[in-house]
């Protein structure tokens, strides 16, 4: 539906109080934007009917960007990088898309989808990403690098020990964030609007004056090194805002204004850090006040206030990173997770769903689909009805939606947390990561068969126990072994993120996200496992069935038979779920015994973004009937084809996985065709609403819902040009299908489509 | 006839969305005495490949799903359920204890079967009417089409809900005289709560080739929507109003 043009609302017209209509609070008083939420949102249990289609200015610019999307596909996925100019907060003047049409402003460069370039994770890997895209970087900077200024990649290898690097070289553990941004930090952006920067600089002047008489430790003196940078960080902001003619040093004044101040805040972080993930937070809701207020003063229509969503949504869609090939293969389809989480429920029981949370979900009807941003519902019972059925419409539309159990997280993160990157539930602002990629359990369990040594090059990698000799594999033997092999393998893998995080903080910090904490927080050290249902079934196997080892003439065990039926993950059978179960729990004991940087507690994820295929390929047949170099299941699934008793059954096994001991999240990618979803749109919206209140009720934590006919994936990978907007998602994120390498495109095509039977 | 009573279960489908409203347990039990041309399931006609199972189990099964199938249930298919009545009353009369919905997918040939105390524990019968000629019927079949009539004006009369499905087969059950001896029928009873056209697909193709059944519907196209829109037209000459 179209609507006519809005009349744009000029950017300078300040409420005579920025706060003025506002419900009084603690909030007033100290930095707490979630009191000034509870004291004034309007929850909303109606239905989608308010919403306004795109405006003309709305579809001239998502024209002028879908034409730049297209530019920069046809340039082989990068249309232009800077090689000049390090990015920084302030490093750029402004940049425009088509200053007349836009909204709300702001770009990481001079120009829409040139990408900035960032050393500082590591120089090299800068280089190397310009290199992929026949650019150079500039001989200046490349020297002032090389010979005045160390990158956080530099600093890790001198700290990597021998055993670490051979690790890292055999794939056990892979995808460590040493040679980029670690990301998954969520800024408060919301501060910035609530607040303006004046008075964040003088919240983090005086957390400074709170610790000048405090003793020296070298702790101490850290932070008051770093929070010096925040309120440097800070001022920079002020100018990059400034050069687009905006005054952020003052709170927002009005709805235009608190999106674009949110905005430029989440910019400098942006341009500042090319991390994994950078994600939005959870800013809808807030967002939203100042929307209702606008609209209730008359200052604003429906169809403004979608544009200003629109338009927001645009930007978030254009945020890009330079990224070597390695790196491509592991996060595939050129994903920046600028993750926005939607609804949940307050824990005064009242539902987080404004207005404003359908605006954001019908930025896919009124732009089209999108992987970016990645849209993740907090899903909780109490949701209303019309919010759900809505969630259910959008999922079945577009594959755009990922789905996130609010009523599991709540009672550990509260009602104001937000998901960094994929299924990374954090307290906004309170509370920070240092992001762990994950280890190759798998792997590890082939190490414990065959003594340490890696079953692809023989080569000794793990400590050199006792390799299994006898012919077929001894169930409690092999517990044992693999057993003594994960104590390693956490100890190495822990060292090393200990190594990276410290490194990261003291070479590549994220002064500007920091900025937008508090002074004191929570820190968690996001450790991961690969190749949970391979490790589950293996086992299985092993206990119910037999498996008889093929052994190389090196004696190494790189095949394997098994000989009988085994149950297998996924079927909601309790033989092999409480394998998968207790390997959970086991890994996690091991992580928690670990030494940890900075005092951070660790937890564990069971997610591989898109890794699951190279893991696959650098992993030996296992023990389950797997062979060698074919993909892992993405994240918590099952083994494709295994399981046999329906899409519930599998949903039922993987929500048994316990979140007390995966804090970081378990990722679920679902996959069902249209048809085997109802007969009728009512059937489907109602049937997927009632398969997630089942599945999250059963303490699921995650869930990725993918709409589609095999056919039409198919048909767009032989000919993406007809599929440009063609999106799914993968493990806690979502992608454009035709980016994906076709390897990629093949392993999703043949996952587990739940069909009719 | 009670909780252990026996059954041969050939699988189940966990996600059931299209049998039955709501999402439903399909248990898909051995055995069928019809040998219909298009079966999108050849491999449930003999019991030799079911898992013999009390009803207390698979009924216990069932319940490890009630937060799915809140506003669904459980529907017992096939094969023919109605080769094993004494083990669908012994699940239905569980399942109706423990507060689920029970749907019973049929065609209706074994009617004579199911007593009227099995019925009454059924709060749903999928029945497939497979043609309205009985002509037609045999060659589908196999078997006759009086059977299948005869239950239906049962189930009316006993006020048991049913929803009547055809499955539309182009050039073997498409034909307007068929479809709308179908729907004449249909419209004959009251206690009719929903009409489906299931389209053919090939999906029997495969399991027959792996079973080395004889698959005649080779050459035979799916049916497109523009079919199923005719075959509606055709239930709505005799007042019926066909999804």
């Amino acid at each position: 539906m179209k609507t006519t043009d809005a009349p744009s609302v000029k950017a300078s017209q300040p409420h005579d109080d920025a706060w003025s209509g506002f419900q009084p609070g603690a909030w007033q008083n100290a930095i707490d934007v979630r009191d000034f939420i509870q004291q004034n949102y309007k929850p909303y249990d109606g239905d989608s009917s308010f919403l306004s289609g795109p405006t003309t200015r709305t579809e001239a610019l998502w024209s002028v960007v879908t034409d730049l999307l297209a530019q920069e596909r046809a340039a082989g996925g990068v249309l232009d990088a800077d090689t000049e100019l390090v990015s920084a907060v302030d490093s750029h003047g402004p940049g425009y898309i088509r200053r007349e049409l836009e909204t709300i402003v702001g770009l990481q460069t001079d120009a829409p989808l040139k990408r900035a370039m960032m050393p500082y994770g590591g120089v090299r890997i800068a280089q190397k990403a310009l290199e992929a895209h026949q650019r150079m970087m500039a001989p200046e900077v490349a020297d002032i690098f090389a010979k005045h200024r160390k990158t956080h990649n530099d600093g890790v290898f001198d700290g990597y020990t021998p055993d670490i690097r051979a690790a890292r070289s055999a794939g056990i553990v892979t995808g460590l964030p040493d040679g980029y941004g670690r990301g998954r930090i969520i800024g408060d952006y919301r501060r910035v609007a609530l607040y303006g920067v004046d008075r964040l600089i003088a919240g983090r002047k005086q957390d400074i004056a709170a610790t000048d008489n405090l003793p020296f430790s070298e702790e101490w003196v850290r932070q008051r090194e770093e929070m010096a940078d925040q309120i440097r960080a800070l001022k920079a902001l002020v100018t990059m805002a400034k050069a687009y003619g905006f005054d952020i040093s003052r709170p927002a004044a009005n709805a235009v204004e608190a999106v674009q101040w949110t905005y430029f805040a989440y910019l400098g972080a942006v341009k500042a850090q090319n991390g994994a993930a950078m994600s939005f937070g959870r800013t809808s809701t807030f967002l939203d006040i100042y929307i209702q207020r606008d609209l209730d003063a008359k200052l604003i229509t429906e169809e403004r206030a979608q544009e200003i969503i629109d338009h927001l949504v645009m930007k978030m869609r254009l945020v890009r990173f330079i990224r070597t090939p390695d790196y491509d293969q592991l996060f595939s389809g050129d994903p920046t997770w600028v993750t926005e989480s939607i609804g949940g429920v307050g824990e005064d029981g009242r539902p987080l769903v404004t207005r404003n949370s359908f605006r954001f979900l019908h930025t896919l009807h009124n732009l089209g689909p999108a992987p970016e941003p990645n849209l993740t519902v907090l899903w909780s019972e109490k949701l209303p009805n019309a919010f759900k059925d809505f969630c259910a419409q959008v999922s079945i539309t577009t594959s755009a939606i990922q789905y996130e159990n609010d009523d599991l997280m709540r009672p550990y993160w509260g009602d104001d947390y937000g998901i960094a990157c994929c299924v990374s539930a954090m307290r906004i602002g309170h509370q920070m990561q240092f992001f762990g990629a994950r280890a190759n359990l798998a792997k590890a369990m082939l190490y414990a068969i065959n003594g340490g040594r890696d079953e692809k090059t023989g080569e000794q990698i793990g400590p050199a126990y006792p390799a299994i000799t006898g012919e077929y594999l001894d169930h409690d033997e092999f517990m044992a072994r693999f057993d003594a092999m994960m104590d390693w393998l956490a100890t190495t893998y822990v060292k090393a993120l200990n190594i990276i995080h410290y490194m990261h903080d003291r070479y590549c910090p994220e002064h500007l996200l920091m900025a937008l904490h508090d002074r004191e927080i929570l820190r968690t050290l996001a450790c991961g496992i690969a190749g949970l249902s391979v490790v589950a079934d293996s086992i299985s196997a092993m206990r119910h069935a037999r498996v008889r080892i093929i052994r190389d003439e090196r004696g190494l065990a790189t095949d394997y038979e098994v000989e009988g039926e085994y149950p297998a993950y996924g079927n909601n059978d309790d033989r092999v779920d409480s394998i998968a179960t207790q390997i959970v729990a086991t890994f996690m004991g091991k992580l928690r015994e670990q030494p940890i940087y900075r005092n951070a507690v660790p937890t564990q994820s069971v997610l591989t973004i898109t890794s699951n295929v190279v893991y696959g390929k650098k992993t030996g047949s296992t023990p389950d009937g797997r062979k060698a170099g074919e993909p892992f299941a993405p994240g918590a699934n099952p083994m494709h084809g295994r399981d046999r008793n329906g899409a519930i059954a599998s949903m039922a096994s993987v929500a048994k996985l316990p979140y007390e001991d995966s804090q970081d999240g378990i990722s679920y990618t679902f996959s069902i065709v249209p048809g085997a979803l109802g007969r009728t749109a009512e059937e489907r919206t109602h049937n997927l609403v009632n398969l997630m209140d089942g599945y999250f009720t059963e303490g699921g934590h995650h869930i990725n819902v993918n709409v589609f006919d095999r056919e039409t994936l198919e048909e767009a990978m032989n000919h993406p040009e007809k599929f440009p907007q063609l999106t799914l998602r993968v493990s806690g994120y979502a992608v454009n299908f035709i980016k994906l390498t076709r390897e990629q495109q093949i392993d999703v095509i043949n996952r587990t489509f739940h069909s009719v039977r | 006839m009670g909780p252990e009573t026996i059954g041969h279960v050939h699988s189940v489908e966990t996600c059931g969305t299209v049998d039955g409203p709501g999402m439903r347990y399909v248990a898909f039990l051995g055995g069928c005495p019809l040998h219909c041309q298009y079966c999108h399931n050849p491999d449930t006609r003999c019991q030799s490949n079911s898992t013999p199972r009390t009803a207390q189990e698979l009924v216990n099964d069932v319940l490890r799903y009630r937060n799915f199938i809140r506003n669904g249930g459980l529907t017992l298919s096939g094969g023919e359920p109605m080769m094993q009545p004494n083990f669908v009353r012994a699940v239905f009369r569980l399942a109706k204890e423990a507060g689920i919905h029970t749907a019973l997918d049929t065609s209706g040939f074994l009617g004579e079967l199911a007593d009227d105390e099995l019925l009454s524990l059924t709060d749903l019968v999928l029945l497939d009417i497979k043609s309205g000629d009985p002509d037609t019927y045999r060659e589908v079949t196999g078997v006759n089409l009086a059977p299948t009539q005869f239950f239906a004006r049962r189930l009316d009369a006993l006020k048991v809900p049913v929803w009547i499905r055809f499955v539309l087969v182009p050039g073997l059950t498409d034909d307007a005289e068929n479809i709308r001896a179908v729907a004449a029928f249909v419209a004959t009873l009251e206690n009719v709560g929903r009409v489906e056209i299931l389209p053919f697909r090939q999906y029997g193709r495969s399991k027959c080739e792996m079973l080395k059944i004889p698959y005649l519907l080779e050459e035979t196209r799916p049916a497109n929507p523009e079919d199923v829109q005719r075959a509606r037209s055709l239930f709505a000459t005799q007042g019926v109003t066909a999804v």
